[in-house]
């Protein structure tokens, strides 16, 4: 026994969220009457603890046992954003849940739970660990995207992610083997050992390919895209932000985590194949959301086009890259959680939640703050400067471009030139367009988010740099 | 003294301009007219000082402006004789036609803004007289070429004036094209824009060549020929007059102070403030001459039949502007300035006149709708007849100096033009004398032709409208007898100074007082022969010009529709312009450009999105064989094209 208690102390933060996990769902069951609103705030402490323990607890550069388990800076930074991400997701979602009646204290739980899957997943040394917390992220994701059980598109949702997930599983195992039998290890800096000797045959690339289909699926990158727009659209508006939020930061530090450790020797041959979906996703996203008039579907295929944005750092395959990634998806979290919290704000007087973008429509008569802070998300999510989202794409097209990745910056400007249409478009019609209804008030919880996030858009230039810092901490922790 | 002459109109502009909402209608005009007259006053005793009292020429730095290079412009006023004649030309008309329009203006509800460009045009003008380099003096040509585009277009809503104030404005650019490129040349040749240091290297120029479009031509005569093109173009010379007639659609003050008295003269002062220059080509002058007598001439003919009491005036004008270049061309630089002179006053009070006139008809333009109108306008009808006789030349008055001197500056001239000229100038005389009483007797005489509504009406101009006519019609009567020593005369040398320059061997001012005593005689038998053919025409018999023009079809129509130029240069230049400019527009830019730019990728961007859009079916089982395939296709990149 008393060998493991270092191991324990590494992974505190995650013993921690399972253990208050399960004690919530008793509580849950146990207590008589709703406690919805009960354990949503002891879900938010939760997570709150996991994150105080992730940023001042341990030393880094630990592992735990036997080097399955990393909590190096890169997973603590990114595990941060992850658990930030899910407390915010979680405080967003009390009100939405009341007004729909769907208040039921699992659904904290499963977010908690999944997060758990998720910080495993970041500190996966390992293929094995990487997919116990790849799938028990999944199964509660499953679980909460259908969270609203009566409604026919939400179970629609959780059914098609579930097969598609199971699929994508299937294929992330596979390649699992295959990396397994041409290099005989599974654990990434002993693959690493392997390829770095030459040994990389076909069976091994193989084995990448299927690996990285796996992880793909996760950022939802094209063609693995398939998923997103109908789960976006069918799951509940808290889950839909949940969804592009936290896991998309989890999956990607996976993805980065898997290539950079484990195939540094091979960075030639999977470069290409994130160049490919990089482009694909990019180009995809920009195109696809042009025509779409739901703004959760809209939405999906701008996270579509900015997972491709992100990889595009990722492509570079330097810890410039890496670093580039990081900041992009800590961009892109905070602006993503705003717009959701402006979505989710979308509550007309008459007809309940709306989702239309023509629902938007003379805004900026209506509600002045809201307009400009989701004007300002948009311009930010286009990539105008000087707002935040230019500092992301930024960074990555600069090192993709020192890598001689030139075409693939050039294609990602272009497509980003193309995405900023439709993002102007939402503005046009709530700067421009006449009014058409009136939204209810909006929670507090909800404006404070918006307004967050909109500070953060507006004034990142002026406190990037110790972002910038820490990213590149993280990214060097990798290397 | 000299800054407050300039800046106070560009002062009085500007808070017209700008303040005129604050400040209202009333105060807006008295105070651009203050300032105005303040102005005159001020010139006035400028001209006394250094015209009269023979002080010699300053140059008076006000600011640093271009300074790159070699090239270096500062604002400065040259203030010698010329200077202050114009001057004295500009702010004198300039503040009457002020005060006149306060009347004259006084329904309109744009006022400010009228006067705002009045004074704006005074201070481009007096940019443009006081100017002490070529390129000071390009501002302020261009300055009273924007403010005579605003004037013309004043009433901007209605669709033939904003035709006029763009054709003004066009056809200038022509003449403004070739006085820019006189400029560079200008400055390619001499080093400099300034005239002190041009007209002092001129003559080191004298029968030298440079290339000029591939051909080897005299320089000084390509420079002046150049800057000749601007002052045609300005003062409405053959060939580039047409937007003189059109630009009456401005109101009548406008037309006097802009289309009579002073902007269409800057051509003028131009060519005699270049007189350093000119003298040394004899080929710009004989050229000079040429398009001067002919734009007399031409101008003359088309006046005898226009019906409306503007044109009349504008061709008149035009054909004026003609006889001042005539003198230009033969040398005779003073007597020219001596007619701009006259020829200010009295054309200013024939359309101040005719605005009156036009008042009292109640905006009725057309002459064939007038007549009768003596008992009712007594004191206009005495202005008018004062603006005739010295129009016409009639003895002691002052077209009676200036006129009849450049016929006799003609007779007595020495380039191969000049005995054209003479006859031109002399045939235009006679038919500037049968005009000008046809617009009279048509307008005052014989029969009313109005409605009787309209003659119901008709009523005296107020006095703020009188007073200025008063003034400018003293000036008709005497400025010619009062300072015709001076100008022309035996004080001529002394007068003028350093200003004009003559070569030793030009004596055409002596020689002129010296021709055979039936050339003085002519120009008036041809007035007196003008006089009686009108009479005989308009009073006497008034069927004769029906059945002249009846039985002269061809010709009258020839002369009514202004020699065919507006249809010329419709058919050779517009038209052409027009279609070239809408090919540009149709199919360069809208078919070429936008259709494969800006539109043709929108619309693809569209078609692209839609397949797109296809693909999301809504089926799992679609969605996983997207998946599969995604990954078929890597697999099988990396069996058979990867890079390893």
């Amino acid at each position: 026994m008393t060998n493991l208690t270092p191991d324990l102390m590494v992974i505190l933060p995650e013993l921690v969220l399972a253990g208050g996990a399960m004690a919530l769902l008793m509580l849950g069951v146990f207590r008589k009457e709703d406690s919805f609103d009960l354990v949503s705030s002891l879900s938010l402490m939760l997570l709150a603890i996991a994150g105080a323990l992730v940023v001042f607890g341990g030393q880094t550069g630990e592992t735990a046992f036997g080097g399955q388990f990393t909590n190096d800076t890169f997973a603590r930074f990114m595990k941060a954003m992850t658990l930030f991400g899910s407390a915010v997701t979680v405080m967003m979602s009390v009100t939405f849940m009341k007004r729909r009646q769907i208040q039921r204290f699992e659904y904290p739980v499963l977010v908690v739970l999944a997060t758990l899957g998720m910080c495993m997943m970041i500190s996966a040394g390992d293929l094995v660990a990487l997919y116990m917390g790849l799938e028990l992220q999944s199964l509660a994701l499953y679980v909460v995207a259908a969270f609203n059980r009566d409604s026919v598109r939400s179970s629609e949702a959780g059914l098609k992610y579930f097969v598609l997930g199971a699929l994508s599983s299937g294929m992330l195992l596979y390649g699992a083997s295959l990396v397994y039998g041409f290099s005989g290890a599974t654990q990434f800096d002993a693959i690493a050992s392997v390829v770095a000797n030459g040994n990389a045959g076909l069976g091994l690339l193989f084995g990448i390919v299927f690996v990285v289909a796996g992880l793909a699926f996760k950022v939802s990158a094209v063609p693995f895209h398939m998923w997103t727009p109908d789960v976006y659209e069918g799951a509940p508006t808290p889950v839909t932000a949940f969804f592009a939020a936290a896991p998309k930061v989890a999956a990607m530090a996976i993805f980065t985590r898997v290539l950079i450790e484990a195939f540094p020797g091979v960075t030639k041959d999977w470069q290409q194949i994130i160049v490919f979906i990089s482009i694909a996703s990019m180009v995809l996203g920009a195109f696809a959301a042009i025509g779409q008039n739901n703004i959760k579907r809209l939405m999906a295929y701008s996270s579509i086009g900015h997972m491709g944005f992100a990889l595009v750092g990722l492509a570079a395959g330097t810890a410039e890259g890496v670093r580039g990634v990081i900041i992009y998806m800590a961009i892109y979290m905070i602006m993503t959680l705003g717009t959701f919290a402006c979505i989710l704000a979308m509550r007309s007087k008459d007809e309940g939640q709306v989702e239309d973008i023509s629902d938007l429509a003379g805004l900026a008569r209506n509600d002045k703050l809201m307009a400009f802070v989701l004007a300002m998300l948009l311009f930010s999510l286009a990539g105008i400067p000087p707002l935040a989202g230019f500092f992301g794409k930024f960074f990555v097209f600069a090192a993709a471009i020192k890598e001689g990745l030139v075409a693939l910056a050039v294609i990602g400007v272009l497509a980003s030139v193309v995405g900023a249409y439709y993002y102007l478009r939402i503005i046009k019609i709530m700067y421009l367009d006449d009014p058409v209804q009136e939204f209810e008030q909006t929670p507090r919880e909800i404006r404070l988010v918006m307004a967050l996030s909109g500070i953060f858009v507006l004034a990142f230039a002026l406190f990037a740099r110790p972002i910038i810092t820490a990213a590149e901490a993280a990214a060097a922790s990798l290397f | 003294m000299y800054h407050a002459i300039v800046f106070l109109p560009l002062l009085g502009a500007l808070l017209a301009g700008f303040g005129g909402r604050v400040l209202g209608a009333k105060a807006s005009a008295y105070l651009t007219s203050g300032f105005l007259v303040l102005s005159a006053v001020l010139s006035w005793v400028a001209f006394f000082d250094v015209a009269i009292g023979q002080k010699p020429a300053q140059t008076i730095d006000v600011l640093r402006w271009i300074n790159s290079g070699a090239l270096e412009a500062n604002w400065a006023f040259r203030v010698d004789t010329l200077t202050v004649v114009m001057l004295v030309v500009v702010n004198t008309v300039s503040s009457l036609v002020h005060i006149y329009s306060i009347g004259y203006m006084s329904h309109d509800p744009h006022q400010p803004r009228f006067f705002s460009y009045l004074s704006l045009f005074t201070f481009a003008m007096l940019m443009l007289v006081t100017a002490d380099n070529l390129l000071q003096l390009f501002f302020g040509w261009e300055g009273v070429g924007l403010a005579s585009y605003l004037l013309i277009g004043f009433w901007y809503k209605k669709p033939s004036a904003c035709a006029a104030a763009m054709k003004a404005f066009i056809v200038n650019r022509i003449g403004d094209f070739g006085f820019a490129l006189g400029i560079f040349a200008a400055f390619v040749v001499f080093g400099t824009i300034g005239f002190t240091e041009i007209f002092a290297k001129a003559p080191e120029q004298l029968g030298k060549n440079f290339e000029f479009l591939g051909m080897q031509v005299d320089i000084l005569t390509t420079i002046c020929l150049l800057l000749f093109m601007g002052a045609m173009g300005k003062s409405a010379q053959f060939m580039l007059h047409t937007w003189l007639p059109d630009a009456m659609e401005g109101p009548t003050p406008v037309s006097a102070l802009i289309h009579a008295a002073t902007m269409v003269t800057a051509g003028v002062f131009l060519v005699a403030r270049c007189s350093p220059l000119f003298e040394h080509s004899p080929t710009a002058l004989t050229v000079v001459t040429f398009v001067g007598a002919l734009t007399a001439f031409f101008a003359a003919t088309v006046g005898l039949v226009q019906n409306d009491i503007k044109r009349v005036i504008a061709y008149s004008t035009c054909s004026q502007l003609g006889y001042m270049f005539a003198a230009l061309g033969l040398g005779a630089y003073g007597v020219a300035i001596f007619h701009l002179f006259t020829h200010a006053f009295f054309k200013a009070l024939l359309f101040l006149g005719s605005g009156s006139v036009i008042h009292a008809m109640s905006d009725e333009q057309d002459m064939r709708n007038m007549g009768g109108l003596r008992p009712h306008l007594k004191m206009t009808w005495l202005m008018m007849l004062i603006g005739t006789l010295a129009l016409t030349g009639f003895p002691l008055t002052a077209g009676y100096f200036s006129k009849d001197a450049i016929i006799e500056v003609a007779y007595a001239g020495h380039n191969a033009m000049a005995p054209f000229a003479f006859w031109l100038l002399l045939t235009a005389a006679f038919m500037t004398s049968f005009y000008s009483w046809r617009l009279m007797f048509m307008t005052f005489h014989g029969r009313p032709r109005a409605s009787s509504e309209v003659m119901s009406h008709v009523h005296e101009s107020p006095m703020s409208m009188m007073g200025p006519l008063i003034v400018l019609a003293i000036g008709a009567l005497l400025a010619g007898a009062l300072f015709k020593t001076n100008f022309i005369g035996h004080d001529e040398a002394l007068f003028w100074g350093e200003a004009l320059y003559r070569l030793p061997t030009n004596k055409i001012v002596d020689e002129f007082h010296h021709v055979p005593g039936w050339v003085p005689i002519a120009p008036f038998i041809a007035m007196l022969a003008g006089f009686a053919l009108s009479w005989l025409m308009y009073i006497r018999d008034p069927s004769i010009p029906g059945r002249l023009a009846a039985q002269h079809q061809p010709l009258y129509q020839f002369l009514l529709n202004k020699w065919y130029f507006d249809e010329i240069y419709d058919f050779f230049l517009v038209r052409p312009a027009m279609w070239i400019g809408r090919f540009l527009w149709k199919k360069g830019d809208g078919w070429l450009i936008d259709g494969f730019g800006p539109d043709g990728v929108s619309a693809r961007v569209l078609d692209v999105t839609n397949r797109i859009v296809r693909l999301q079916t809504g089926f799992v089982y679609h969605y996983a064989f997207a998946m599969l395939i995604g990954v078929a296709a890597l697999v099988t990149y990396f069996m058979f094209g990867g890079v390893h």
